[in-house]
């Protein structure tokens, strides 16, 4: 298996795919898969995968589902959230489906808030979706966005409209559930109105000992003075492979806050494009991972601060041990107009095994002159005196080993602006740094 | 009768193949005050880290008994449990790991060592409450992160509070007068001072006899060259404060 499979298939089911897909994502399809022609899937030689060996994901023959046949599967009897008591608005894309029924559908929305299938919105009412679908895609040149511009045929769709706030977030759950090898791309568009506000969780899952290969696109339109939160835990297994592209927009005077929490997975790539296209915007993003085993985490994300006096700080954290890897490429870009620009940024690792390995690699490329930037990258151990400190209180070795870790990962957790789900998270880690729960345990499959 | 609390006998200790304590004896009885005063590279902070376990040293030769237990078979964090604490020379930062959640682990630690049930949140806030009365610490110290950004009177009165929250049988203070102003100095020997109970012993390090001045020792060592040259009492403090520590190199030799 390799890029001529995919070329091959898509040659031969082209009209499958499109007469099964959300109408507006058939605009671009074809040339998404020119560019994946092209480029093919990405190899070391690519700069920005130069540390991803994607090694043998693409060697496996996966399963796709290009008509779109229900899968058995129940989400709400399968899944038990790991966030639970959250009081959220919760739907489920199982593999690359977007699924509902009666109690989905009996969530109360806000007044003029819609959620559901890119699909069926798209043939509903495409004014809300063909004016922005696939913008952010056609300017990312990146090999999986167009692989997955080539073949997603639905996702998650979310509308908030002017003024909106919606009073509870939302949480997506992605679940990979299949017994044979499975490949799944979806494509998810959110569009935030001026001055509209939300707050999303997607949690990612993987059931079942099968190999699964995910790619999603998610676009977020930001309008201006829209409020906007993203997390992204994820917690599947070490036969995922897990690519996910992360691409908003912000118009003048939004507020994006996005934290990428990576605890348990196989191979996952984050690619992060935030395109600062308005002024004054404020823009966080942050993530962090606990990586042990061969688990590799890729963090690529590219601010763009294409617009004068907007702040953004970025903050990525890794704990890596025995043999698990993590990539961080930070890419900041000011525009020779951007001025007054304040951006930050911050990646610090530890390594907690000689065979832990990290590549981090900071870039800033900077065309105004009236503009306060900085970066940092720090990679080490736990700090023995302060291990040696809290022996010296009767704390055990294991026990400040493990404060010592939470510390270390703290400011990130503290960037989560849902309190539940920040209490829920730092449960989540700490029961991760204890080496509990290696795999995702939030379903009955699993136990 | 005194207890004898700790015996040291002909303690041998090195880091990184150099030896630097080269066959100390010391004994320490309940009740009592203990001043080691000596020059700089004497091993003074050799011996408290090589008492509270700091895994840089390894002791070549001797013992050390701790009511009655071999103390050098034992992890430091046993070490502490067990009642040894050391109020730090430098005391460590620690960003991210809040003052009460360290002191909670640490406390709780304790009990059980003791067969003790953990602390109640209320019974542990209480016991916060009363402890850093005791050493005149700003609540903003206790809400912060261990020792972040503390000054240094603010990091030594956090290391007497640490010492009264864990009440240890035997408190080894490193050089605790280093840093502070007079103020500083008086609130934290008033502190060790109220803390004294005839069933508690503490060792007492320092350059000068400044802070003797406040923690009135019953016995004064000289440490010299990895050895206790001369023992006597506060008045050995004065004559030093007086001769220098050349007086002590000359008699040695």
């Amino acid at each position: 298996m390799n890029e001529q499979t995919y070329i091959d298939l898509y040659g031969q089911y082209a009209e499958t795919l499109k007469n099964n897909a959300a109408p507006a994502l058939n605009a671009a399809r074809d040339m998404f898969f020119e560019r994946f022609c092209r480029s093919g899937f990405p190899t070391r030689r690519t700069e920005s995968y130069r540390h991803t060996d994607f090694g043998d994901v693409f060697a496996v023959d996966y399963g796709l589902n290009l008509n779109r046949l229900a899968f058995p599967v129940n989400p709400y009897e399968v899944f038990h959230c790991d966030v639970p008591g959250i009081q959220s608005y919760m739907y489920f894309v199982v593999n690359d489906m977007f699924y509902s029924d009666a109690r989905t559908a009996a969530q109360q929305l806000p007044a003029g808030v819609i959620i559901g299938s890119l699909k069926q919105v798209s043939e509903e009412r495409p004014e809300l979706v063909e004016p922005y679908l696939s913008r952010l895609a056609e300017r990312k040149d990146d090999p999986f966005v167009a692989f997955n511009g080539a073949f997603a045929q639905d996702g998650f769709f979310m509308y908030v409209p002017a003024g909106v706030t919606l009073d509870r977030p939302v949480q997506l759950v992605n679940i990979m559930r299949s017994d044979a090898d499975l490949m799944a791309n979806s494509h998810n568009l959110i569009v935030l109105e001026e001055g509209a506000s939300a707050k999303l969780l997607v949690c990612d899952h993987a059931m079942g000992g099968a190999r699964f290969c995910s790619t999603r696109t998610t676009e977020v339109f930001l309008g201006a003075h829209a409020n906007y939160e993203h997390y992204k835990l994820e917690s599947t297994s070490e036969n995922m492979c897990n690519i996910c592209s992360l691409l908003v927009q912000q118009q003048a005077g939004s507020n994006l806050l996005a934290n990428i929490i990576t605890l348990h997975n196989g191979i996952t790539r984050n690619t992060v494009q935030i395109d600062l296209d308005g002024e004054d915007c404020d823009t966080m993003l942050c993530g962090m991972t606990v990586g042990g085993r061969h688990q590799l985490i890729d963090n690529t994300t590219a601010i763009m601060h294409n617009r004068p006096g907007c702040r953004s700080n970025e903050l990525f954290k890794y704990i890596l041990e025995e043999n698990s890897m993590g990539v961080f490429n930070g890419l900041l870009k000011v525009a020779p107009d951007a001025q007054k620009t304040a951006a930050y940024q911050t990646n610090r690792n530890i390594l907690l095994s000689p065979t832990a390995r990290i590549r981090t690699k900071p870039q800033l490329e900077i065309y105004a002159d009236d503009v306060k930037c900085s970066h940092g990258a720090t990679t080490g151990q736990l700090d023995e005196s302060a291990l040696f400190y809290m022996r010296q209180r009767g704390i055990s070795e294991q026990e400040a080993r493990l404060l010592l870790m939470f510390a270390f990962v703290h400011d990130v957790i503290e960037n989560i602006r849902v309190d539940v789900l920040k209490e829920r998270i730092r449960l989540l880690v700490e029961k991760r740094l204890r080496g509990e729960g290696s795999k995702c345990d939030s379903c009955s499959f699993c136990k | 009768m005194k207890t004898m609390m700790l015996e040291i006998r002909n303690l041998h200790a090195a880091i990184n193949g150099k030896e630097i304590l080269k066959g100390v004896n010391l004994t320490v009885n309940a009740g009592e005050v203990h001043a080691i005063m000596g020059p700089n590279g004497a091993g003074k902070s050799t011996l408290s880290s090589v008492l509270t376990g700091h895994p840089a040293f390894t002791v070549t030769e001797g013992s050390v008994t701790f009511n009655g237990k071999n103390l050098l078979d034992m992890p430091p964090e046993v070490r502490a449990r067990e009642g040894i604490f050391l109020s730090f020379q430098y005391p460590v930062e620690i960003p991210g790991v809040s003052m009460v959640n360290f002191m909670r682990a640490a406390v709780n630690e304790h009990r059980k060592h003791n067969n003790l049930p953990p602390l109640s949140a209320s019974d542990f806030l209480r016991l916060m409450r009363e402890k850093k009365e005791l050493v005149e610490m700003d609540n903003k110290l206790t809400n912060r992160s261990v020792n972040e950004g503390f000054s240094g009177g603010e990091k030594k009165r956090n290391e007497i509070f640490q010492m009264a929250m864990l009440e240890p049988k035997l408190s080894i203070l490193d050089e605790t007068d280093s840093g502070l102003d007079i103020d500083a100095l008086r609130i934290v020997a008033n502190g060790v001072n109220k803390l004294k109970t005839p069933d508690n012993a503490s060792i007492v390090i320092t350059h000068y006899q400044r802070l003797l001045d406040y923690i009135v020792p019953d016995f004064v060592h000289i440490l010299y060259d990895g050895r206790i040259v001369k023992t006597g009492t506060k008045e050995l403090a004065l004559e030093l404060e007086e001769k220098g520590y050349d007086w002590i190199k000359q008699e040695t030799v």
